[in-house]
């Protein structure tokens, strides 16, 4: 896979694939021998970003390992849409326990790889926001802090889902869930910021930590890669968008994500061992309302009335974020800016 | 106690299944489906090239592969990358991104790597049934009538008074526009397809020279070559020229130098304009200024014109007429535009130096051969024709400049081409679609089924999937340098630019295998075909769920959901 931005290729490496370039510089997705971690016939809604993000996320980890590999799951949407008994769209090993142990099952499965004296098979645990930030939050902190050999994806997608779109700790404020109606002076999530896994996973300073998107491809998969690169206990939060949940159309689901990252709303960087080591650069700075309107979730923010201060709010905060992580400085140092010279 | 008879219970353990067996097609409500649109480049080709066609290829660096699909339209690329002036460009949906595509030079550059290779065009295998036709005119419609006709199989005689063809690209356009190497070598290659060549030859009875020389079918294509007179009250001492005479005279050479003094004035605001400033100046003239008498905004010189002639010293006096020329010097008028943008005169006067008067107020083309021809029409000081390219006399087909179109190198190549098609039709004794007309989109009335698409609008790209990247400006010849010969004002691109800019084609409406639906299906229902069919990809509708996300995120707009039959 390649670690490269590559640059005039028409689509250069935005989109998944490019005829110009050689297969080896193409997504692990444009391979039509990806492993499709995740096959069809799951039921996952129309334009779901988890199944998505766990294709995106499992494939490269597949190529990564060569396809020696063990994922473990939280219950969620992405386990119950993935195997109604007997079916399985699983094409790895796989196992589900309970809600919110999948980070001490993934423990448990590299112990056991590791008393057996097998050093090749790795590990993946995964979980939406649910189980990752809060119900499987001190088993996730327990297998950081352990360092056990495991790479945990959280897909977030910002409630649960699965069960009827209850809040969760990564709600953002604002938002509609049907707990946290919209009603009264402050509709939606009122609770303020909802929690940073990311940041808390980069506070135990394990060997590496990332965030990253559907939207960036090329992003998401070169992580999985160096994750795969590193032992110990790593982990990667990658925000999927959810049609249902979020109130939008299914056709947007990479477009809002995006937004996301355009808006600041979700900052996408990587550390290692403590310290933020990259971030990924806005590339046309976008106002947060533009993310905030295509979503009934946030539709109290725009009808009956213009919520101003709301909207200020939610801007304020993705302005936090841009000059936090420095998301507008040049992008010179971006790990994936080598330039690939026309006609070479 | 038990009878003895063990049953095997309902179920143990079920077996491992797949959700393979879940069609999730059954959800769909729409369909996506793989399209191929117009791209707004080649619906705006006046000469019907498929530009995003022949940039794919260019793309890839199929350079010759990219020059034939050109040559299918027009036969001219190294010709048209320097003189068209690209509507195609105009149109380009990546103006809107950041700068249009700079389609007319990777043409140019496609021409001069033809010539430079020496890649040649099979003459057609001359069938049984081939006609005779006679070409009325070398210029850019003529030759392309003749190129295309000989390409379909019929034998081509095309005659011009002028001692050498090239019509107004030779006689008209300055040789720092269009080197005459390239002129020559374009032709070269049509006459080499068996076209035969009688130039300096007149043609006074056109029924006459018909039935002489046995032809099937005649194209007239004798442009616009005298000067729209406008008076100008002068003495007996003012030099009054027309301007194109004055670049035929910079061509040929036969009647020396032109003398035109010192100070030349230019009246007109047309790209003949510049072009007779940008000569005078080149044949010496110290000062060289165009009277034009309305505002820039107004003018019909195109704009790239305008630029390269101020850029060379030229000055432009705006909202100005002459009112009386005289010995070294012209009495002009300050003119206003009134609300409907027509200049009246304000009574205001002044006077200016000007050793010459150059006239470029306009030309009319010469109908003196079809005067008292049954079934002519005229309309305007042209000639009448159908989509077909023919005139109300049966067998005499009209393009180019002597047809009411815009007056341009480019349209007169494509009305060359419908010319050949439309004669080769008629011939064979079909007739065209009743329905089409001459300003109908040349792509729609060429040779062949070409489905007439909705164009592809900036709004149905990803514009998000395009690498950022500025568009490579050709180099231009040192301003000074430039003034004082006629060597090529604007140089063309080399390799890795012109491939560079082929790669900035966003590929409107048209799939460029880029895999991104491949990609960002949750469903996998993309299926990448190899070999490619008709497409590089299909749906998999037995468990497409129709989110439409291939749609949405497909960077060149090239799938379009459907509802679902039911």
């Amino acid at each position: 896979m390649s670690a490269t931005r590559l640059k005039y290729f028409q689509t250069g490496s935005f989109a998944a694939g490019n005829r110009l370039v050689d297969p080896d510089q193409r997504s692990v997705q444009s391979d039509p021998g990806r492993a499709n971690a995740i096959t069809c016939g799951h039921r996952a809604c129309q334009g779901c970003g988890e199944a998505l993000g766990a294709r995106y996320a499992l494939d490269a980890a597949m190529r990564a390992t060569g396809g020696d590999l063990i994922a473990t799951n939280a219950t969620g949407c992405l386990e119950v849409f993935s195997t109604p008994y007997p079916e399985s769209s699983w094409q790895l090993p796989w196992i589900h326990s309970l809600f919110g142990n999948a980070a001490a099952v993934a423990t448990g499965v590299a112990a056991a790889l590791k008393a057996k004296g097998n050093t090749h098979t790795r590990v993946v645990g995964q979980g939406g926001d649910g189980g990752t930030v809060d119900i499987g939050f001190a088993c996730l902190s327990g297998m950081f802090e352990r360092g056990d050999d495991v790479l945990f994806i959280c897909y977030d997608n910002e409630a649960y889902m699965n069960t009827g779109v209850q809040r969760s700790a990564a709600t953002p404020p604002a938002a509609y869930t049907s707990t946290t109606q919209a009603v009264g002076d402050e509709p939606g999530a009122t609770w303020g910021q909802g929690k940073s896994v990311p940041l808390i996973a980069l506070a135990h300073e394990i060997p590496y930590v990332a965030t990253a998107t559907i939207a960036d491809l090329r992003d998401l998969e070169r992580k999985v890669q160096t994750a795969m690169e590193v032992r110990g206990a790593r982990y990667i939060h990658v925000l999927v968008t959810c049609p249902l949940g979020w109130g939008a159309a299914s056709a947007d689901s990479i477009k809002l994500a995006r937004l996301a990252t355009e808006t600041g709303i979700f900052p996408v960087w990587e550390g290692e061992h403590g310290d933020v080591v990259s971030v990924t650069k806005i590339r046309h700075q976008t106002p947060v309302e533009e993310y905030l309107k295509l979503q009934t979730r946030y539709r109290h923010l725009f009808l009956p009335a213009r919520r101003e201060d709301i909207i200020e709010r939610i801007q304020a905060r993705a302005d936090r974020n841009i000059a936090r992580f420095g998301l507008l400085e040049a992008a010179d140092d971006d790990p994936l800016d080598l330039q690939v010279e026309a006609g070479s | 106690m038990s009878s003895g008879t063990r049953t095997t219970p309902f179920a143990i353990t079920l077996d491992v299944g797949s959700s393979r067996a879940n069609l999730t097609g059954s959800w769909r409500t729409e369909r996506p489906q793989y399209a191929r649109l117009t791209a707004p480049c080649g619906a705006g080709c006046p000469a019907a090239e498929d530009v995003q066609q022949w940039l794919y290829h260019a793309e890839e660096g199929g350079y010759e592969a990219a020059w034939r699909r050109i040559m299918e339209r027009n036969p001219f690329p190294a010709i048209s990358g320097r003189i068209c002036y690209h509507p195609c460009e105009t149109a380009c949906n990546r103006a809107q991104l950041d700068a249009a595509v700079g389609i007319n030079s990777v043409e140019r550059f496609l021409g001069d790597q033809a010539l430079a290779k020496g890649w040649q065009i099979e003459p057609a295998q001359l069938l049984g049934t081939g006609g005779r036709v006679l070409v009325i005119g070398a210029g850019p419609s003529g030759l392309s009538a003749a190129y295309h006709l000989a390409l379909l199989g019929h034998h081509v005689t095309v005659r011009d008074m002028a001692p050498a063809a090239g019509g107004m690209m030779r006689y008209g356009i300055p040789k720092y526009r269009l080197p005459r190497e390239i002129l020559d070598a374009e032709i070269q290659r049509i006459a080499e397809l068996g076209v035969d060549f009688q130039l300096g030859a007149h043609v006074s009875d056109l029924i006459a020279e018909r039935a002489a020389g046995g032809y099937d079918a005649v194209f007239l294509a004798v442009g616009a070559t005298l000067p729209q007179r406008t008076y100008i009250p002068a003495g007996s001492a003012a030099r009054i020229i027309d301007a194109i005479a004055l670049l035929r005279n910079a061509e040929d050479g036969s009647a020396g130098p032109p003398l035109l003094g010192r100070r030349v004035t230019v009246y007109g605001g047309g790209n003949t304009a510049m072009d007779a400033a940008r000569t005078a100046k080149r044949l010496g003239a110290e000062e060289s200024i165009v009277v034009y008498r309305r505002d820039r905004e107004h003018m019909p010189a195109h704009e790239s014109e305008l630029m390269e002639a101020l850029q060379e010293g030229i000055k432009v006096k705006w909202l100005t007429t002459i009112t009386e020329a005289g010995a070294g010097e012209i009495t002009v008028e300050r003119m206003e535009l009134d609300e409907h943008g027509y200049p009246q005169p304000t009574g205001q006067f002044e006077r200016l130096g000007a050793d010459t008067v150059v006239l470029a107020t306009g030309q009319v083309s010469d109908l003196s051969l079809l005067e008292g021809m049954p079934g002519i029409e005229l309309e305007d000081r042209v000639v009448r024709v159908d989509g077909n390219m023919m005139t109300g006399h049966p067998g005499i087909f009209a393009g180019g400049d002597m047809v009411p179109a815009e007056r341009t190198a480019t349209v007169a190549i494509g009305h060359g081409r419908r010319a050949a098609h439309g004669i080769d039709r008629w011939l064979r004794g079909e007739t065209g679609n009743p329905e089409w007309g001459l300003h109908d989109s040349a792509s729609a009335t060429g040779v062949g089924p070409v489905p007439q698409t909705a164009q592809v609008p900036f709004e149905r790209l990803n514009t998000w999937y395009f690498s950022d990247a500025p568009r490579t400006v050709r180099e231009q010849l040192d301003a000074i340098r430039r003034t004082s010969t006629f060597d090529e004002v604007v140089l063309g691109l080399d390799e890795a630019n012109a491939l560079f800019e082929a790669r900035r084609c966003m590929s409107c409406g048209n799939c460029l295998a880029c895999d991104n639906c491949y990609g960002v299906c949750p469903d996998n229902a993309v299926v990448k075909l190899d070999p490619p069919g008709a497409y590089a990809y299909a749906f998999d509708l037995d468990y497409c769920k129709g989110c439409g996300l291939c749609a949405q995120e497909c960077p060149c707009g090239a799938i379009e959901m459907l509802p679902e039959p039911i």
